[in-house]
Parts: C-alpha cells; structure tokens; sequence
C-alpha cells in the first residue's frame, strides 16, 4: 500500500506538467472560478449580507461560494473531462499494460486536482480578506479542511462517475457541464438561492450535494459562528453521494472508450 | 487441419514463454478466435500473420491481459494474464495500435514517467538511443510525427527492460523506409535477448523478421512452423508462360489451379515435373513456343494467400 501511494504522488509532477502545459484545462479549472469570484464581488460584494448570527458583507458568501465552485470545478468537471480524454487517447489502457496501479494513477489525478483546488480557496480567501475585510477561519480552520477534503473526495468519485457515462471526448464538455452547471444556480454559488428561489427550487437543491458544499463552508467562513463549524447534516450528504458514486464508478469503469 | 511440424517438438516446456491450447473468444455472436494452440520459445521472433479481422488484435490483447478469453488454457512467462501475479507487467512490454501516451509530457519526460513503474527499467539515454529519438528527446508528444510517436510507443515499452515484447501491427502505415528501419530495430531487440510477439498482415514482414510464424485466418490457426517449413511443405510451384494465340489448348488438361493475370498464365502445382512435362509435350507437338516460361518454388507469400483465400471461402461456404 505504502508503494502504491509512493509511485501516486510520484504522478503528480507528470499531472502537474501535462495540466499546465494544456491551456484549455488550466484555464477552465483555475481562471474560471477567480473570474466569478473577481465579477460576482465587484457587483454584489459590499451588499449586506444577513448571516446567522448578524450582518456582513456578500463577500463573506462568496467566498466560500466560489470555494466550493473551484472544488467542484476541478475535481468533478476537470477530472471528467481529463480522465476522458485520457481514455479516448489510449492513455488509460497504455498504463493499464503497465505495472502502475490503477489506485496510484488515481491517486495522482485526484489528489492534484484537489491540490489546484486547495491553491484557488487560498487565493480567493486572500483576496476576500484584503479586499473586502472577510474574516479568515481560525477555530473553524478544521472544520474548513475536513469539509473541504471532503467535498474533494466525493467530488472526485462523482466526475470519474460520469465520465463512465460520457461515450466520447466530444462529447464531454457537453455532458459534464450540462449536469453541474445548472445546479451552481441552485446550490448557493453564484447566489444564496434561498434569498430568491420559488420553494420547490431550492428543495431540487437540497437534492444534490452542491448546494450541501457550499453551505458547510459557509459556516467554517462564519465570522459569528461559534461553535467547531462542522455542519454534519451537510457533510452527510456530501458522503452519502460519494459512497453512492464509488459503486457506480467502480461498476462502470472503463479503460477504453466504449464502442 | 494444419500440420505442425518439426520445429513444434524440438523445445521443452522450459524454454517457452506462451503457450496457448483451446483458446476460444466471441464478441457476442462474432467468433473472433475459434480454438487455437501455439507456442513461443525464449528469445525467438513468432510472428502471427494474418489477414485483417483474422482475430490478431484480440490474440494479443488476451495474452498481455488486456482481454478475457472464453475458453482455453494461457500461459504467458508462468502467469494466466486473466490473473496475473504482481511481477506479470513488470516483465513484459507491449505496443498496440489503439494505445496512447499524454501529449503534452515531452518525449524524455514520458519514457521517465513510465520508467519509474519497473524495478529495472533500462538507462533513459539506452531507451532513446535504440528508438533514433535522442535529438527528440525535449519535445513534446504532439509535435512528434506519426512515425516518432510510434518510436516513442516502442520507447515506452522497452523502458521497464521486459523479457517478452507484444508488438501489434508494428509498420502498419510506415513508409518502406520507416519499415525497414523498424525491422532493423526489431532484429536488435532479439539480439539482446528479448522474445518478441509480433502480430502482422505484411506477408514480407513476417518473413524477414520471424523465427516462426502462425497464420490465422478467420480466427483458426492454418499453418504453423518455420518459413522454410512452412514452404516445403507443399512442394508447391509456380509455372508460369505469357498468353499467346493458342496457349489456351495447352491449359486443357491440366487440373491443378491456374490464375491469369496481365496476360501471364500461374499454375501452382505440387508436381511442377509432370505438369510442366504435360505443357511442354503439347506446345511442342504443336509448334508452339512458350514465351517468358519459368518454373519458380513458391513464396511464402502464395502460401499465405492460398490460404487466406482457402479458409475464407470455407467459411463462406458453411455460413453459405
């Protein structure tokens, strides 16, 4: 075992170099996120924003907001799009002949996605707290990771999910953006859906583990939050839809294309 | 029914590094590999030829554990490939058509990468050297052309130093001089020791590079042997004369297969003496003179097409 997550963190200076020698997928896993952030702050980040506990500004939703969105981003749709291509390519079944084991070569792809993800939360807390005055967390700090770590994994789990059910690299961006990028509208990320939404809009919500990510880190980035800041009805649910994702990823995986 | 012949009993069970008995394969309700039996010994060149869609990919792919069989008995360097034990990928390398590598790691980068999964992968500056992609070495993997990111697939491969190489359609889509490059490259490979599979539809490439061959046709196994073997085994010849005025009454009585192409009459027979006798007797009682008349062993080459044309039309016939 111990081998096995040697020769994976050995992978990740060859992810590192492949992701930041290809423009398309830097630019959709990290520029995309700190755009959001950067517009959506410029626009709504001094309105008053109502919180448990008291009042602070927007920016102490977005930030957690576009944190949520870079997990997402990087760990379901970047590792989607990635891990089909390199399906579609040969990759996979070119490694497969080799004595890597799939759990190494896992282990390198998601664990460097979530590190790029971990970088864009470091960024946008910066930003947030140098520009917009938001608290940075400290007693919620853990909570902060496990939550974070958290969202990765079964993010994670749930792009290699789909990508079992993408048939080609074309249509891919099609596929993965087609599930997630309706629910960042619904799930508390380009806004607090529950300021605005029709009843049954947010209850869709509820449904899927976004909104549930987004809302966890809103605790941990609470400046009246007293307690540890772990939400465990939401981390509840993040888990559960990553247990569910393992089996499906498990079943369906695939390492060649499907014809 | 093919004849297995001599060189089949000549090594012993320790010197063979496949065996293969029963083997039997469908996608569905395509048969794709209908009971075949060979073997490899160590440090040969075997060569399985075959026309495409024979079932050559799939033979390959079930003896480097890439796909299951259905029946059958595999054994590859001691290990069924359905369940190899942990050291089964450090020892072999494979190069198949439909595998890739990421196209943005340069060349060096990707044969470094691939090199950290083995516990002897051979020196980097080794690898690029025998491939002719040392001066290539810093670029990246899309700039390459077709020809180098197919030296680099065999790069990769060698990296891990594997005693048994599975090489799938290796010049398909190679000029001639890339091919003879590559056969040079193979031919080098051996000389280190190595056992190579190789999977072909280039009848020449077969010749030139193998120690034995197989010829698989429509998932059956027809010939098996040597090339000399092979060859010999029909005493099959080729007589052959230009067409002319009259040629067709001396064709009358011959009952072994005859093909005209581009105005030249083939007999391929097995008794060229007689035959040849039974043609000159009558030209010569007729006056006629033979124009451009040669009598020539067979190739390698008309024994595989025989075959191949034999065993489709067989298969034709039953599903017919």
């Amino acid at each position: 075992m111990m081998r096995k997550i040697q020769l994976g963190i050995r992978q990740l200076r060859y992810e590192a170099l492949a992701f930041t020698r290809n423009p398309a997928a830097a630019f959709f896993t990290f520029i995309f996120p700190l755009f959001v952030f950067v517009i959506l702050n410029q626009l709504f980040g001094d309105l008053v924003l109502q919180v448990e506990g008291g009042e602070t500004n927007s920016a102490t939703f977005y930030v957690p907001a576009i944190a949520a969105l870079s997990v997402v981003n990087a760990c379901y749709t970047g590792l989607a799009m990635s891990m089909t291509f390199s399906r579609d390519r040969g990759l996979l079944k070119r490694l497969r002949g080799t004595p890597l084991p799939v759990e190494s070569f896992l282990i390198g792809r998601v664990l460097f996605m979530t590190l790029v993800a971990i970088v864009l939360v470091v960024i946008v807390t910066l930003f947030g707290a140098v520009f917009y005055d938001i608290a940075v967390p400290t007693d919620t700090l853990p909570a902060l990771l496990i939550t974070l770590g958290i969202g990765a994994a079964t993010f994670s789990i749930l792009g290699l999910a789909i990508t079992s059910f993408i048939p080609n690299a074309d249509a891919a961006p099609a596929v993965v953006n087609a599930s997630i990028l309706p629910l960042f509208f619904i799930s508390d990320v380009f806004m607090r859906i529950d300021d605005y939404g029709p009843k049954w809009l947010l209850l869709v919500g509820d449904l899927f583990p976004v909104k549930h990510l987004s809302q966890a880190l809103q605790t941990a980035f609470n400046p009246f939050e007293t307690g540890t800041g772990f939400e465990f009805a939401h981390l509840g649910v993040i888990v559960l839809w990553g247990v569910v994702g393992a089996f499906v990823a498990t079943y369906r995986f695939s390492w060649e294309p499907r014809l | 029914m093919y004849r297995i012949v001599y060189s089949e009993f000549m090594t012993s069970s320790n010197d063979r590094v496949i065996e293969i008995a029963g083997l039997y394969k469908s996608y569905g309700r395509l048969e794709a590999i209908r009971g075949i039996d060979f073997h490899v010994n160590r440090a040969e060149v075997f060569a399985l030829l075959g026309p495409n869609g024979s079932g050559k990919t799939t033979t390959v792919e079930i003896l480097e554990g890439h796909r299951n069989r259905d029946d059958g008995m595999v054994d590859v360097l001691g290990h069924d490939p359905a369940h190899p034990g942990p050291t089964f990928r450090e020892r072999i390398g494979i190069v198949l058509q439909s595998t890739g590598v990421d196209p943005y790691l340069t060349v060096e980068e990707t044969i470094c990468q691939f090199r950290g999964f083995y516990p002897h992968p051979r020196p980097l500056e080794e690898v690029l050297e025998v491939v002719g992609l040392t001066d290539h070495r810093a670029t990246r993997v899309r700039r390459l052309s077709g020809g180098q990111q197919r030296r680099l697939d065999v790069a990769v491969s060698l990296a891990g130093d594997p005693d048994l190489l599975f090489l799938d359609e290796p010049t398909t889509g190679f000029d001639p001089a890339a091919r003879r490059l590559a056969w040079e490259l193979v031919r080098n490979l051996r000389t280190l020791g190595k056992t190579i599979f190789l999977t072909t539809h280039y009848m020449e490439e077969a010749e030139q590079l193998a120690d034995r061959l197989a010829i698989l046709v429509e998932g059956k196994i027809v010939a098996l042997g040597t090339a000399g073997e092979l060859m010999s085994r029909d005493h099959l010849s080729t007589i052959q004369f230009r067409q002319g005025l009259s040629t067709a009454v001396l064709i009358k009585d011959v009952t072994d297969e005859i093909t005209l192409t581009d105005g030249v009459f083939s007999i391929h027979t097995t008794r060229p003496t007689e035959t040849l006798a039974k043609i000159t007797n009558q030209a010569t009682q007729l006056g006629l003179e033979l124009e451009g008349l040669t009598v020539t062993g067979a190739t390698l080459e008309d024994i595989y097409l025989r075959l191949t044309d034999t065993e489709a039309s067989k298969t034709r016939k039953g599903n017919g």
